[in-house]
């Protein structure tokens, strides 16, 4: 069979279920009686498994067979997980998630795992000392076996021994049919066709007949002979679609005898419970059953819905899609301008109806390019849990605001910078313990991570209750680094002086050293965040903690905009820079130091003209009386530009100036009008240093 | 035996220039083009081509000639190299030829003021025309449009 069609599918899914493995490894971490938990990290472990075998990876397989192993005693309450177990099976997860790394990469998806393996095994052996001397798999599975109610009468009894001493393999199959799965008689069918195939069924239970007519919940036993071993047979019933589940234990004599046994005694005790047990699928102890009927309706919730509700899309079919949405919004404003060129009463309703169809159409596409910040916050818990161990902090990371959504070309790139804010935070904002005691904060450091929407952006803020930045140590090594002047430290707000961690410079290893050590490469993350059309500020109290505010646009792609004339020119603002537009007279401008000022709302703030900023010809403002102009912003500064006309807003597709021309100071793109031209979008930043 | 090519022949002051078929998108009129502040001088702006925003280079003006006023014949050359989508504009583009390779030859050092970097080579096409090929991704070099720049300036 051709797997490769198969492939995206089995890393889409293997991503799933190791993430709910990491965040439920965390959640039992907290709370490590919570067997509930461990049933749904089981079952994780236990689908990776059989979508790993199935697939042919047989590293991925054995180790989380190995998992599997030690997460059924647990399960079973025969272990008691200790911060060894904890830590083997996260070195596991690490692992699995490098060979599935691998497989995504176009690798075999093999790895050495035998010193993993070897742990996992010596915890299944040494520190168990109920476990039963063939491992605890078969036993567990085995003692399964004994409890079914599927029961051999002697005959069976008798032909399962004989097939023993032939030296076939007898199998006792548990099969699990997923519970979404719409025809449970078909799927339970090709399980026995497969069967059929490679050897005989002695027994199941429910009969063939009753499973046939669909009168089973989800699962069925059987009793097989066959020349397969049970680790092979499992991984071929594995292949069947829609199967969630498959327990396939060799039974050798001894338990046979012992079956036997059991036989007996069950029909003499255990009869009148079978029925009862017919409904619920025949797993193990009591005490574990209600966790699994619990875990079954969390399941389907958490892991991407119910699967028939979602379907997943390559994004570049999304690409495509928006720039279509794109074109049509060009045309959508060069009709608007032609109906009301032409005064047409049904025209201009045709094309109102039609905008509003559209502003729609964008906002649903816009929508189906959002996703939830969760997609970058849920690997931090696990890599803020281990950076702490292994600075030998204590740190609490509390996520708010996981389900705030962003443009999904966002998300993809902020992943790295949120992941250097953190690691800073914890590295140099949080303590020691010893320091934490010793300044009366509590020995528990916390980190806040909160996504929020305000307006047309969204903020993510990383907050450490931390010593806080020194302003001295900064100002100290900026001036040894000659990035600012002994006046200008002294004449520079708190505020200001933390702005020059983003520095370009200040990041080095001596300083790593020398201060806090604030300002690893947190130039970078300034400049990967700008790029994205956001900015970050810090704010910070010595001795209470420092704050990593993080503003990024909603969309890329589709921004509002204020359209301006210069001359024969037309410009684009953005309009979430735009704090005001005004007239002011010419009479107003001052100079101050060589530079032009204006008054603004009380304050003086520079002002620069676009035109000759542009250098545009056939315009000259300079003899007006009274000049439009706007007040742009970027963080809380202000600069006023003055512009000959304003055109009006709109909404308008951001287009790259194509590859071949550099990058113009003060210009970020370009966008189509309406009436077909291009027009250049200001990129505000650029006036303000 | 050397393959054939196809070439697209344009004008520009006196000469003629080749560009081969596979390197160009299309062949537009003159439209509006927008002005780009603060770049090259030969860089005339953008245009838009059918909701692509592409540049557009004045030929005369990256090879150092006179700019001249623009014509009814005056067209848009849009090439594509390296993945970069540009316009050239130049005095005219009438004519589809079929070259072999064997008939260019490699350049003198200078053709019509045109440095022999820019070009592939020099074709005889009939009666004591000349055809010069353009080396396109040496025109759109950048690099060495900042040299120059540094050069003139």
């Amino acid at each position: 069979m051709d797997m490769n069609q198969y492939l995206s599918m089995f890393i889409d899914e293997s991503n799933d279920h190791l993430q709910s493995l990491n965040e439920n490894m965390m959640g039992l971490e907290a709370n490590p009686e919570d067997l509930g938990i461990v049933q749904v990290i089981f079952r994780s472990a236990h689908t990776l498994k059989g979508m790993a075998a199935t697939m042919g990876f047989e590293d991925l397989a054995s180790l989380t067979h190995q998992m599997e192993n030690v997460l059924d005693l647990v399960r079973n309450s025969k272990l008691v997980m200790q911060d060894f177990i904890f830590d083997t099976l996260f070195k596991s997860l690490d692992a699995l998630e490098a060979m599935v790394q691998d497989i995504t990469g176009g690798g075999e998806g093999k790895a050495d795992v035998s010193s993993i393996v070897a742990s996992l095994q010596a915890i299944v052996r040494g520190e168990v000392p109920s476990a039963q001397g063939e491992g605890p798999g078969p036993a567990a599975a085995a003692s399964k076996a004994m409890e079914t109610p599927a029961l051999l009468d002697e005959f069976q009894l008798s032909v399962l021994e004989q097939s023993i001493q032939a030296g076939h393999q007898v199998l006792f199959i548990e099969v699990t049919i997923r519970e979404d799965c719409q025809l449970r008689a078909v799927r339970a069918y090709m399980v026995f066709e497969l069967l059929e195939r490679f050897g005989e069924v002695v027994k199941s239970f429910p009969s063939v007949q009753d499973i046939e007519q669909e009168k089973f919940d989800f699962s069925f036993s059987l009793y097989y002979i066959s020349q397969k071993t049970a680790e092979e047979m499992q991984t071929l019933i594995m292949g069947v679609s829609e199967i969630d589940k498959v327990t396939s234990v060799a039974l050798d004599a001894e338990l046979l005898g012992q079956l036997g046994q059991a036989a007996v005694a069950a029909t003499a005790e255990q009869a009148p419970p079978a029925p009862a047990r017919e409904n619920t699928p025949p797993v193990t102890p009591a005490p574990a059953a209600p966790p699994k009927k619990e875990e079954a309706k969390k399941a389907p919730a958490k892991s991407a819905g119910a699967p028939s509700r979602t379907i997943r899309v390559d994004i570049d079919r999304l690409d495509v899609l928006m720039n279509l949405l794109s074109e049509l919004l060009i045309d959508r404003v060069r009709l608007e301008q032609h109906a009301s060129d032409i005064q047409s009463g049904e025209l201009t309703e045709t094309v109102e109806h039609m905008s509003r169809v559209s502003a729609d159409l964008q906002n649903i596409v816009m929508k189906l390019r959002m996703v939830p910040v969760d997609t970058v916050f849920n690997r931090f818990p696990r890599m803020v849990r281990d950076l702490a161990k292994s600075l030998d902090k204590k740190v609490d990371l509390v996520i708010t605001g996981a389900e705030t959504e962003l443009d999904r070309t966002v998300v993809d790139e902020i992943g790295d910078p949120l992941v250097h804010l953190l690691r800073n935070a914890l590295d140099h904002g949080v303590e020691s313990v010893a320091d934490r005691v010793a300044a009366g904060k509590p020995e528990m450091g916390t980190i806040q991570l909160r996504a929020f929407h305000s307006g047309n952006h969204v903020f993510i803020e990383i907050q450490d209750d931390g010593a806080g930045i020194s302003r001295e140590k900064v100002l100290k090594s900026a001036m040894n680094k000659g990035i600012v002047t002994a006046e200008q430290a002294a004449a520079m707000s708190d505020n200001e002086a933390h702005q020059l961690l983003f520095a370009a410079g200040f990041s080095t290893a001596e300083v790593i050293s020398d201060i806090s050590g604030r300002g690893v490469g947190l130039d970078v993350v300034k400049a990967k965040i700008s790029s994205l059309g956001g900015n970050v500020t810090i704010y910070s109290t010595p001795g209470k903690g420092t704050t990593f505010s993080v503003q990024l646009p909603l969309t890329l792609s589709i921004i509002a905009a204020m359209l301006v004339r210069l001359g024969p020119e037309k410009y684009a603002i953005p309009l979430s820079s735009i704090v005001e537009t005004g007239i002011v007279k010419r009479s107003q401008i001052r100079s101050v130091h060589g530079a032009k000022m204006v008054e603004f709302r009380g304050s003086h703030i520079p002002i620069v003209s676009l035109s000759s900023f542009f250098n545009v010809s056939d315009y000259d403002e300079t003899g007006e009386e009274e000049t439009e102009i706007i007040v742009i912003r970027k963080g809380d500064k202000l600069v006023a530009l003055t512009v000959q006309d304003f055109i009006g807003q709109n909404e308008i597709v951001i287009k790259n100036l194509g590859k071949y021309l550099p990058n113009i100071q003060g210009i970020s793109g370009g966008t189509i009008l309406g009436d077909g031209q291009v027009a250049l979008i200001i990129d505000p930043n650029a006036f303000i240093k | 035996m050397a393959e054939d090519i196809k070439v697209i022949v344009f004008k520009l002051a006196a000469e003629e220039y080749g560009i081969e078929v596979d390197k160009v998108q299309t062949i537009e009129r003159l439209m509006p083009i927008t002005r780009v502040p603060k770049t090259y001088s030969f860089i005339k702006g953008v245009i838009n081509l059918r909701g692509v925003v592409i540049p557009v280079i004045d030929l005369r003006g990256r090879f150092g000639l006179e700019e001249a006023e623009h014509t009814d014949q005056t067209r848009i050359i849009i090439v594509v190299v390296n993945e970069m989508e540009v316009g050239f504009i130049v005095d005219s583009a009438n004519d589809v030829i079929d070259l072999n390779r064997e008939d260019i030859d490699t350049p003198p050092e200078v053709v019509g003021g045109i440095k022999a970097k820019y070009l592939d080579g020099v074709a005889k096409i009939g009666e004591g025309r000349l055809l010069i090929m353009l080396n396109l991704s040496e025109v759109l070099n950048k690099s060495e449009i900042v040299q120059l720049e540094s050069f003139e300036g």
